[in-house]
């Protein structure tokens, strides 16, 4: 430990500490811009300056780059200090006179006009960027290049570098922003598309566990080999680099399937013009943008950034509609009813709505289609036909206009909206059918998991053990999947609370004195369950019963019909087609 | 009512358990109509059906034989629909042999969700061995009076 005194108090702190640490870490506030504790200290915009007595001499120091000696005496409220720190912020606001972060701190100091020649930057010359570049990301693409007043940032020759690995980290860092990544600005419809996230992220808001993680492929460090902030800085020593993805296997007694779905791809419905004209999105971005944490701040807006003055909202988009999905996708119709009341609370435009029929179906929902009749929603009984942005009249020019048919009017309209929300349905995901092979799971027509019986075993599937729950199984909504799910869950429980497992009691049987050991079965049996046995002379094949399914194939191959089934003997299915034929079906 | 239109085809249907048994299941509780003259005898997987189960079902008096299983890649018990479809083509060889007409003899892939086309093959086949006629196998080979249905 070292013992140092800044403006007459004493303070002890660790071997390796700078003076503007010691003075931070006691509460003695120091103005500074060109440091940044993730960086090594560098000294450049000297407006950490302090008095400093060292070995009998006063002087003036970057606080930021003197290390903490036995016995220092620093004073940081000196007239001294400060009329060097003025005479610095007076410089840099000559300097940069339209930075906020410049003008704030001359007003600090009470600087109101520069005496100097006023210039216009907005780079501080601080270095932040370019030692960032080199000691955080490892790749040294950008640095000063010649001297005095013509000293300034930027890359080898001036031109785009090769080197540039396009982190983000110097703009990031830039206290003046001086520092502007290509198209980070244009955010708005294009980042609804959920674009990329940071390097180190939450997967989502409600992941579980709710832990951040790394994705190498963005991560500076896995890229350079250099930067690890996020371990030097994270508190609690849980930043790990060496972790890898490993497979881990694990014995279980029953499984759920709870894979969700796939939202249709509103791009197929190519008359609607998503992608391809601005202003129609889908459902999902709608959400995003009414998040407070999305792209728009919770805003509803146009790509251009205005409000929209009325808003379309198409129902049905994949689904009940023989050329995608025959299904109705259950959720649409709430879900648009509810954008229709956010676009109306948000912006207060008109909406208007185009629904083939509504579907209303659960607790509180046809109250909540009433509450938006009395909001003063239009609804349009009718399939959207076409969006297009080809205008016929003024008042279309520069709007999109939706053409569709009003079945209760009988007559054809084209509308001019500002906005179109495409409300997409629900798809199965589209590895399904993958899933369904590997859990031996059978599909319905339309693509999802199939029960095992419609009404008294929605949650179980033809495989013992193996239980669907929510989307998965058809489209749902959130009650009724948590129903599900939940009931799911005890139907596991309870096979798991048994502690056995029933096997199936169908099983084949070989009897070993007619077997003459062709080993035809061994070859056949798909769960390499029959195995060759020895005998006096020759060999048996004989049935591992625990590993047998019963399937009957080496029964049904068996030339010496030595092989039987349990449960389904040959005479036995002999025995019910002669009672079938005698009984007399048909004629 | 009289001649062919009058004549009700026996036909036994060998399901399998997973499949098409459930496909018949779903066809049943979806209330679809199909012809009653099938019946269906439960089997485990179609690779289970032994040629001589078809045979049987002849010789006892039936007038046409359908086999369904899972569609190929999706058999319960992994390759035992693959053994179905390979017994088939041997078994038509045979029954060609026998004179009797291949279209009594149908395999069929139905999976569980396809309750519509199982009542669909259903009526085909039923229609099909209608207008094929009685098959009388056991007359036409054992001749009258050697053996009794």
């Amino acid at each position: 430990m070292i013992t140092l005194t800044i403006n007459d108090r004493r303070l002890q702190v660790q071997e390796g500490t700078t003076v503007l640490q010691a003075a931070k870490s006691a509460g003695i506030q120091i103005p500074t811009l060109c440091y940044h504790e993730a960086l090594a200290p560098y000294g450049a915009c000297r407006m950490c300056l302090v008095e400093i007595v060292a070995g009998g001499r006063l002087g003036l120091s970057a606080s930021c780059a003197y290390p903490a000696q036995e016995g220092l005496v620093v004073r940081t409220d000196s007239s001294r200090v400060f009329k060097a720190r003025r005479m610095v912020a007076e410089l840099l606001l000559a300097r940069c006179p339209n930075v906020p972060e410049i003008q704030e701190l001359a007003q600090e100091m009470g600087i109101e006009r520069p005496r100097f020649h006023i210039e216009d930057e907005r780079c501080t010359l601080c270095g932040l960027c370019v030692r960032t570049c080199e000691e955080i990301a490892g790749v040294s693409a950008i640095n000063f290049i010649q001297r005095g007043t013509e000293r300034e940032v930027t890359t080898p020759f001036a031109v785009p570098s090769e080197a540039c690995i396009a982190c983000g980290a110097c703009a990031l860092v830039c206290p003046t922003g001086a520092i502007v990544i290509d198209g980070a600005e244009e955010i708005k419809h294009r980042e609804l598309r959920l674009g990329p996230a940071k390097a180190i992220h939450v997967p989502f808001l409600q992941a579980v566990p709710k832990a951040p993680l790394i994705d190498p492929e963005q991560c500076i460090h896995f890229r350079t080999g250099k930067c690890g902030v996020c371990e030097r800085f994270c508190l609690s020593n849980a930043i790990d680099y060496e972790m890898e993805d490993e497979e881990v296997e694990i014995e279980v007694g029953a499984i759920i399937l709870a894979t969700g779905f796939e939202l249709f791809d509103c791009s197929r419905v190519a008359q609607y013009g998503y992608g391809r004209l601005p202003n129609v999105i889908s459902g999902l971005e709608f959400e995003r943008m009414c998040n407070a944490g999305g792209p728009t701040g919770g805003k509803v807006l146009r790509e251009e950034g205005r409000p929209p003055e009325s808003v379309a909202i198409f129902h049905c988009v994949g689904s009940r509609d023989e050329n995608y999905n025959e299904y109705c996708s259950r959720v649409c119709c709430m879900y648009s009813l509810k954008f229709a009341h956010l676009v109306r609370e948000k912006t207060g435009s008109k909406v208007y709505e185009f629904y083939i029929d509504m579907r209303a179906f659960g607790k509180g929902y046809e109250e909540f289609y009433k509450r938006l009749l009395m909001e003063d929603v239009i609804f349009i009984r009718g399939k959207g036909a076409e969006v297009t942005d080809v205008a016929e009249t003024p008042e279309e020019q520069g709007k999109l206009i939706v053409k569709c048919e009003d079945t209760l009017l009988g007559i054809v309209r084209r509308i001019p909206v500002d906005m179109v929300i495409l409300s997409a349905g629900l798809e199965p995901r589209r590895d399904a059918a993958e899933v369904a092979r590997l859990f031996s799971v059978n599909r319905s027509k339309d693509g999802f998991f199939l029960e095992r019986h419609p009404k008294l075993a929605p949650v179980e599937t033809a495989s013992d053990g193996v239980f669907v729950a929510g989307a998965c199984q058809g489209p749902k909504d959130i009650p009724d999947s948590v129903a599900q799910g939940a009931a799911a869950a005890a139907g596991a429980l309870a096979l798991i609370d048994l502690g056995k497992v029933e096997i199936e009691p169908i099983t084949a049987l070989i009897d070993e004195a007619i077997c003459s050991g062709c080993k035809i079965c061994i070859g056949l049996c798909p769960y390499t369950a029959i195995e060759f046995v020895s005998r006096d002379t020759t060999g048996v094949a004989q049935v591992n019963e625990a590993l047998c399914k019963g399937c009957g194939i080496c029964v049904a191959a068996c030339p010496a019909g030595a092989a039987t089934q349990r449960g389904y003997t040959t005479q036995q299915i002999y025995g019910e087609m002669e009672g079938a034929l005698r009984a007399g079906a048909g004629g | 009512m009289s001649g062919e239109n009058s004549f009700e085809p026996r036909i036994i249907g060998f399901l399998c358990r997973w499949c098409s048994y459930q496909g018949a299941d779903l066809a049943g509780t979806s209330r679809r109509h199909y012809p009653s003259n099938m019946v269906p005898v439960r089997v485990m997987c179609s690779g289970r059906v032994d040629p001589t189960f078809v045979l049987k079902a002849i010789a006892d008096g039936a007038d046409g034989v359908l086999i369904c299983g899972c569609h190929p890649g999706d058999c319960h018990y992994q390759s035992g629909n693959f053994n179905a479809m390979r017994r088939y083509p041997l078994l038509m060889k045979a029954l060609e042999q026998f004179g009797i007409e291949k279209e009594r003899v149908r395999l069929e892939w139905i999976s569980a969700s396809e309750s519509e086309k199982f009542a669909l093959v259903v009526k085909e086949m039923t229609e099909t061995v209608r207008r094929l006629g009685p098959l009388e196998w056991n007359r036409r080979v054992f001749q009258k009076g050697q053996r009794k249905t």
